[in-house]
């Protein structure tokens, strides 16, 4: 196998994750793109610690998941307060400190 | 079996399951309804994890089913419960400049694609013979990368402590 084919699918899923960041509205369809960048970001790691023979790509994968897993909780928290302030979670209603 | 036929097998597994994750992240990113993107979420996943595997990362690819997979894909779903009153295709789940995206997206990528391989060409990954051992990775993270560790114990706390404080009613 090539490096460069696992390096190019991450690539492949950060770009689509942007776009799901920038074009989405809903803000559980925001979190869950983050997830597919965090993700690619995961699969380069791995595709390194094999490339150089190290496990410490595998240990930063790891956290990685661990951060995600506790972004996703306080993000979906956040959401849920949104939500049950303003009766909607759309994120370009959200524009109260704009300049 | 020949290693050249293992080999083999290992290129049609990785293009099978890459080509699934990314119709599969393009449906997340695309689809009119939260409830079936976090089902396509599932796919993607779950295909992260089989090219962990394919990357001798054994015990990483189980963390990420059982996180991933499991527990982070409840909270989106209960997530989409608790703030949505009807579950079913929705018309407006993208901004109005939603357009935008697209170039800034295509553009990442034709960057990306061109560095890498400019950088890594048809370098080939080291065939390894057996997956990562868990012990000499328990080994690494509770030995050199133990204050990391012990930080990130203190951040999943702190996360999980502020999440009950952000979501409870009073």
């Amino acid at each position: 196998m090539l490096t460069v084919q696992f390096l190019l699918l991450g690539a492949v899923l950060f770009c689509i994750g942007v776009y799901g960041v920038l074009a989405r509205k809903n803000a559980v369809m925001v979190l869950m793109s983050i997830e597919l960048i965090l993700n690619s970001v995961n699969l380069n790691l791995l595709a390194f610690s094999q490339r150089l023979d190290s496990i410490d790509g595998n240990t930063f994968a790891l956290y990685v998941i661990a951060i995600a897993a506790a972004e996703v909780g306080v993000g979906l928290a956040m959401v849920l307060l949104i939500y049950r302030n303003r009766r909607s979670i759309s994120l370009d209603e959200l524009s109260d400190m704009k300049g | 079996m020949l290693a050249a036929d293992l080999l083999v097998a290992q290129n049609i597994g990785f293009g099978l399951i890459a080509l699934l994750m990314i119709v599969g992240a393009l449906r997340v990113v695309t689809v009119n309804n939260v409830v079936h993107a976090a089902l396509w979420l599932v796919v993607v996943l779950s295909g992260a994890a089989a090219q962990y595997l394919l990357l001798s990362a054994e015990f990483v690819a189980i963390t990420q089913v059982l996180v991933y997979v499991g527990a982070v894909m409840v909270l989106f779903l209960f997530g989409t419960m608790l703030t949505r009153a009807k579950i079913g295709a929705e018309a407006d789940l993208n901004n109005k400049n939603w357009a935008i995206g697209v170039p800034v997206a295509l553009l990442m990528l034709g960057v990306m694609t061109w560095v890498l391989i400019d950088g890594f060409g048809d370098e080939k990954l080291p065939n390894p013979d057996q997956q990562v051992p868990v012990q000499a990775l328990s080994d690494d993270i509770f030995g050199p990368y133990l204050l990391p560790f012990w930080a990130l114990s203190f951040v999943l706390l702190v996360a999980v402590i502020g999440a009950i404080v952000l979501a409870r009613k009073d």
